[in-house]
């Protein structure tokens, strides 16, 4: 190698082109993720098209009778099943997410707060399908007799009442209710510890107990957050298939009680696809179900997206730079 | 002059310990539905588990002895196996254009946006989506371990983006300005100095969402779906073990049954011990968030 000229660094060996290369490799990469979920979007669009025609938009998803030996593809019940199961299970799920936040932010002593987090995280490393086996083998026949009770004693409420099937839409609901609480607790538990140290100490020095503490300060600062977290857990309990596939039983009516048997949009396309592969119209009718649930699922991302990151960044201003703590 | 601090009264320490009871009971009934799923998981797997469980192939037959989970087993590790080859690389690509090059661009940002959508898609359309492209248009025959890994992989690819995006933001600025005030040129500096710092971080995100692809049954359902026989052949049909587990409980045979505890048993123990290494990988990272 030549000695540089005074005054100059020696230029960097290698060859001069790797750089732009890189980033072009890089770019066409990050680019393939947005033509992928273009062409995704485009592609159900597509192949729901011979559904639509055979049925109407409308009627599509407004008439309640699917019954595809016949030709009738009315999606109603599968809508109903899927906002039916995940708005219980949101009903069952949060609170106690929310709690089980609550007591490992707030209230837990220190040595147990690592424990009690990694087991609530181990919830979500057991796989749907293995959720649906044990729903079905111990859940649900377990549940039965105090289904009966609870249906015979409170018979005046709606959607309560007759006689419960084992598979049903509640061991549904209460399945996927397990399922959400590790996201809706974890996500709840990063808005909470966004609160300002000195929002929490302000109440307790003025002499707030530790729940009132919680509820003048934790709460209202990270309401955003959790009512975000919350649908987060809704966009995954309405998404949810195999372990709601093997407890719902899969009946395509609208049931008459909270114990009956139904279905949903996801657990009609895993049911019903083998048998699909012979009928163009069942075929195009069961991505149609696709469709919408793509549709239901994105939109209720992104309010949950758009919450939960205003309620970080709202945080993140308001902690006072070079507080103690 | 005599401190006025009113003492708390008995309602009010009452209603706090009401409150401090409720949320540790609600706590504790989160865990309970785990507990029990791991209890049975043990006695009804453990009972499951013998030598010939893990050395022989799902006989297929109606009557008599169904056989064993090898064929699941081997299954699962070549079609995650396979889905992580592709789903790495291309996350790790993602994060590093998103760190390095695009930083807040407008492009950047969309990428971003999409990112957060596809981790919101469910599996089962990204299965039904493969299936679309790839099973129902006939690409090189119709079901195929290899379409299966696309489908996974296109559930981890997110999930390896974001983490590794947050990874990447973690390393401190003033290592990378070193790098390049030495001379190193921008991909130099990538290779030599960014990827290695990230490198343990990378391998957690990249280990939890191979755990988190593992246990995925829908997306494999309508692209690989099932066969009884032992296959390396990624072009073919293959066995794996959510799939084995699904077929098994759709039978409701108590020696299917048997065997699906078995399965799921040794399918739990697979993913905890991927998030073990994923967690022991992370403590020996130096850029903690």
């Amino acid at each position: 190698m030549s000695t540089p000229a005074r005054g100059t660094l020696p230029r960097a060996s290698g060859p001069r082109l790797a750089d732009p290369i890189l980033q072009g490799v890089l770019a066409a990469i990050a680019a393939s993720v947005l033509l992928l979920i273009g062409f995704f979007f485009v592609k159900l669009i597509l192949e729901s098209e011979p559904a639509f025609e055979h049925t109407g938009v409308v009627d599509f998803v407004f008439s309640n009778n699917w019954v595809p030996s016949r030709g009738q593809y009315g999606a109603l019940p599968l809508v109903f099943g899927t906002l039916l199961t995940s708005a219980l299970a949101l009903v069952i799920g949060v609170p106690v997410a929310v709690a089980s936040a609550l007591y490992i932010t707030e209230l837990a002593p220190r040595r147990v707060r690592g424990p009690l987090t990694l087991l609530v995280e181990l919830l979500a490393a057991v796989p749907s399908v293995v959720y649906g086996l044990w729903g079905i083998f111990f859940l649900a026949p377990k549940l039965l007799g105090a289904e009966k009770w609870f249906s015979s004693t409170f018979h005046f409420i709606p959607f309560v009442g007759g006689s419960p099937a084992i598979p049903n839409y509640f061991v549904a609901s209460l399945i996927l209710a397990i399922m959400i609480i590790p996201i809706v607790s974890a996500i709840s538990r990063e808005v909470m510890s966004t609160v300002p140290r000195d929002h929490k100490e302000a109440a307790l020095a003025l002499g707030a107990t530790r729940w009132e503490m919680i509820r003048i300060a934790v709460l209202p600062y990270s309401r955003a957050g959790i009512s975000g977290a919350a649908m987060l857990g809704l966009g995954r309990a309405i998404g949810e298939t195999i372990a709601v596939t093997i407890v719902i039983g899969n009946a395509a009516v609208i049931g008459d009680t909270v114990f009956s048997q139904g279905y949903t949009l996801a657990a009609v396309i895993a049911n019903e696809f083998g048998e699909a592969a012979s009928d163009p119209v069942h075929r195009a009718s069961l991505i149609a179900a696709g469709l919408l649930l793509f549709i239901l699922t994105l939109v209720v991302n992104l309010v949950a997206r758009y919450s939960v990151t205003r309620a970080e960044s709202a945080g993140a201003r308001k902690v006072p730079v070079g507080m103690a703590g | 002059m005599t401190a006025v601090l009113t003492p708390i009264s008995s309602r009010r320490r009452a209603t706090d310990r009401a409150a401090r009871g409720v949320t540790l009971a609600l706590t504790l009934l989160a865990l309970v539905p785990l507990f029990l799923i791991l209890y049975f998981l043990l006695k009804e797997g453990l009972g499951a588990f013998s030598m010939s469980f893990f050395t022989t192939d799902p006989t297929g037959r109606f009557l008599g002895n169904a056989g064993g989970i090898r064929s699941a087993i081997v299954g699962t590790v070549i079609i995650v196996g396979l889905a992580t080859v592709i789903a790495v690389p291309l996350g790790i690509g993602v994060a590093l254009y998103l760190v390095e090059y695009g930083k807040q661009s407008r492009f950047a940002n969309a990428v971003r946006y999409f990112i957060d959508v596809m981790t919101g898609v469910p599996s089962v359309m990204f299965g039904l989506f493969i299936y679309i492209v790839l099973v129902v248009a006939q690409i090189d025959g119709t079901f195929a371990a290899w379409k299966g890994a696309i489908a996974l992989s296109l559930l981890m690819l997110p999930v390896v983006a974001r983490s590794s995006e947050v990874v990447l933001n973690l390393i401190p600025n003033a290592l990378r300005e070193s790098a390049l005030a030495l001379g190193a040129p921008r991909w130099r500096m990538i290779f030599r100095v960014v990827l290695p710092t990230a490198l343990p971080g990378l391998v957690t995100g990249s280990m939890l969402a191979i755990a988190r692809a593992a246990g995925e049954t829908a997306p494999l359902l309508f692209t690989v779906a099932f066969v009884n026989g032992l296959s390396a052949n990624v072009g073919q049909r293959m066995n794996s073990l959510p799939i084995q587990i699904f077929n098994d409980v759709s039978q409701a045979q108590d020696r299917l049954v048997q065997r699906a505890w078995g399965a799921a048993l040794t399918l739990v123990l697979m993913i905890l011990f991927v998030s073990l290494i994923a967690r022991l990988v992370q403590r020996r990272s130096r850029l903690q968030p």
